[in-house]
């Protein structure tokens, strides 16, 4: 993003910058002391020069040991607070909110979506234990993040007005150890996701055709699945990879100049963590509407583990067809004898 | 009101440090951190310069936008104060800030910082002026004393200059007309959006 045009920009002044001197350096003049008389003191620094010419930081040579301090000025900073004030702003306003209006909507015109056949009654297992661990472990751990993350992001413009400023620090402070601390479930979950269900969520020739009918949601059929329809394999997918993303961005903001070390890295870590959290956050809002309000049955398949066979034939077809047929063709063990047969 | 700014003569400076070190004398500064420094550009090389660097108190000063707490305020002098009571230590001024100002006691768990502490113009902090607490959180009040701040008062070659901005801004550009070259204000542009005439 904003990064890489940087560097782009840089390594393009930095040759200008080069060409620049050997052609002009010594009778050199700039707006900047224009008015005064020819300019005698040799290959003058001005800053008009350089920023026209390097359109970057400005370093020297230091003599206290923060190496950092060297930079003399840095510029970006400004591309920084705009960024920060303006461009985050409304992509999180419009990613978030712009879900949660679509969501409403999306409810009043489809409202819940019911079991077609109705419930059967009879329940087949969907998700054991540990995944069901797994995913709530992700899912708390997300929820605490999302918030304490927004509230970094809006909390100045939402919450300090109501809260005042003694309160509001005293929140963001609990707020802020909160996302340092839980940042590792959160990522030990994310990898966990990733090995369990990696095997389920590969995309195939059923995902085409469930997406060329509408899936469940738009369309009103119900297209074959296997155990993830192409739907939830691009939850699982924005999960893993936008997830690792942001426990990536993350860490290196929470270790501030440790894995990264340069000032332009961690401004462009700091927007891409702010960025994906809040397109991850949009995301998440809509899979949890249709994992609760949206469907009739879905939310039993992480709270017990249990979904009704209907909806499980109805939603992932083929799923039940692999389950049903690996009962069927059970085999009874070698020598097993019918009961009483002797 | 006057409207606080520093400028240094990049022309005059001699990497002297005593700026640096007054500072945190004057302040009580902690190991590790330094409101004040002077970095050398060129060093070695034809056009060598020094400059002395601290806060500029910007103009719409990105700290400020970026403070996810809104902690910071501009005194009725253009002076960019901060409360470190409301300070979560965050770290975003540090990124947004063009001059490397905002400094971190580096305490607690994981890179986790203090609440910020950065070059308050000798001006202080929220806390009412002279008191002891305003002195152990931000150092001492000279502008409440009618004194300008300590670095540029001292500086041997008056190099540094500080003051109201109109007024630093006319005897640097008197001093160019007289000796015939001047480097420019060292980040006036980013800090205020203006160059001097110089
Ligand atoms: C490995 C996991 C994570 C780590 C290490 C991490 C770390 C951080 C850090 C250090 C900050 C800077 C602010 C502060 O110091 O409090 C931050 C900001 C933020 N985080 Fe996270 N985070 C993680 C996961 C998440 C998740 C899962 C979300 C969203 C659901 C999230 C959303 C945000 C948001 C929105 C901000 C504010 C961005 C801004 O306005 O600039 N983070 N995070
Ligand atoms: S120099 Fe840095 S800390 Fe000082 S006002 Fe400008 S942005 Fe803020
Ligand atoms: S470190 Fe403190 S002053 Fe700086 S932006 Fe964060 S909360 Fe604000």
């Amino acid at each position: 993003m904003t990064g890489l045009t940087r560097t782009l920009r840089r390594a393009f002044a930095g040759t200008m910058l080069a060409l620049a001197l050997a052609i002009a350096a010594p009778g050199a003049t700039t707006p900047a002391h224009a008015q005064a008389p020819a300019p005698s003191a040799p290959a003058q620094a001005s800053e008009q020069m350089l920023f026209n010419y390097l359109q970057g930081d400005v370093r020297g040579r230091i003599t206290i040991p923060d190496q950092r301090a060297a930079t003399l000025i840095q510029p970006e900073g400004r591309e920084f607070q705009h960024f920060w004030r303006t461009t985050l702003k409304w992509i999180g306003a419009i990613a978030v909110g712009g879900m949660l209006v679509v969501l409403v909507l999306f409810y009043a015109m489809r409202g819940k979506i019911r079991i077609d056949g109705g419930p059967s009654g009879r329940t087949i297992e969907r998700f054991n234990g540990f995944e069901r661990f797994v995913h709530w472990l992700t899912a708390t751990t997300f929820i605490v993040l999302g918030i304490t993350g927004l509230n970094i992001s809006f909390g100045r413009e939402l919450l300090l007005p109501l809260m005042g400023p003694e309160a509001f620090t005293t929140w963001s402070q609990w707020g802020k150890l909160a996302h340092n601390f839980l940042a590792f479930p959160f990522t030990l979950g994310i990898l966990l996701m990733l090995v369990i269900w990696i095997r389920d969520n590969i995309p195939g020739a059923t995902d085409v055709r469930w997406f060329a009918e509408g899936g469940g949601l738009i369309g009103h059929g119900h297209p074959p699945a296997r155990r993830f329809n192409a739907g939830q394999k691009i939850i699982f997918w924005s999960v893993v990879l936008g997830g690792g993303a942001i426990a990536v961005t993350g860490f290196i903001l929470m270790f501030p100049f440790q894995f990264v070390t340069t000032m332009s890295g961690m401004q462009l870590a700091t927007q891409l963590h702010g960025v994906i959290a809040l397109v991850m956050i949009a995301i998440i809002l809509a899979h949890i509407y249709i994992g609760s309000l949206g469907m009739e049955g879905a939310f039993d398949a992480m709270g017990s583990g249990q979904v009704d066979l209907n909806w499980a034939k109805e939603h992932h077809s083929l799923w039940v067809e692999e389950v049903m047929a690996g009962s069927r063709d059970a085999r009874a063990p070698t020598g097993a004898r019918g009961a009483g047969a002797d | 009101m006057a409207r606080m700014k520093f400028l240094c003569d990049s022309d005059r400076c001699i990497e002297c440090n005593a700026c640096v070190t007054a500072c945190k004398n004057e302040h009580e500064v902690p190991w590790g951190i330094n409101r004040r420094r002077v970095v050398t550009i060129n060093d070695g090389k034809p056009g060598e310069r020094s400059i002395s660097m601290a806060c500029m108190h910007c103009t719409d000063a990105p700290c400020a936008a970026v403070c996810p707490v809104d902690c910071f305020y501009t005194t009725a002098d253009g002076v960019v104060l901060h409360s470190k009571d409301l300070c979560i230590g965050c770290g975003y001024c540090f990124y947004a800030c063009p001059f490397g100002a905002p400094q971190y006691p580096r305490l607690g768990n994981f890179g986790t910082r203090g609440k910020m502490d950065k070059c308050t113009y000798c001006a202080g902090g929220p806390e009412a002026d002279s008191t002891q607490a305003e002195y152990a959180k931000y150092g001492s009040n000279r502008l409440a004393e009618g004194k300008l701040p300590l670095c540029a008062e001292m500086c041997s070659t008056k190099a540094l200059l500080a003051g109201d901005g109109d007024i630093i801004a006319q005897i640097y550009a008197e001093r160019v007309t007289r000796r015939g070259y001047g480097s420019g204000a060292w980040g006036w542009r980013t800090a205020y959006k203006e160059m001097t005439t110089g």
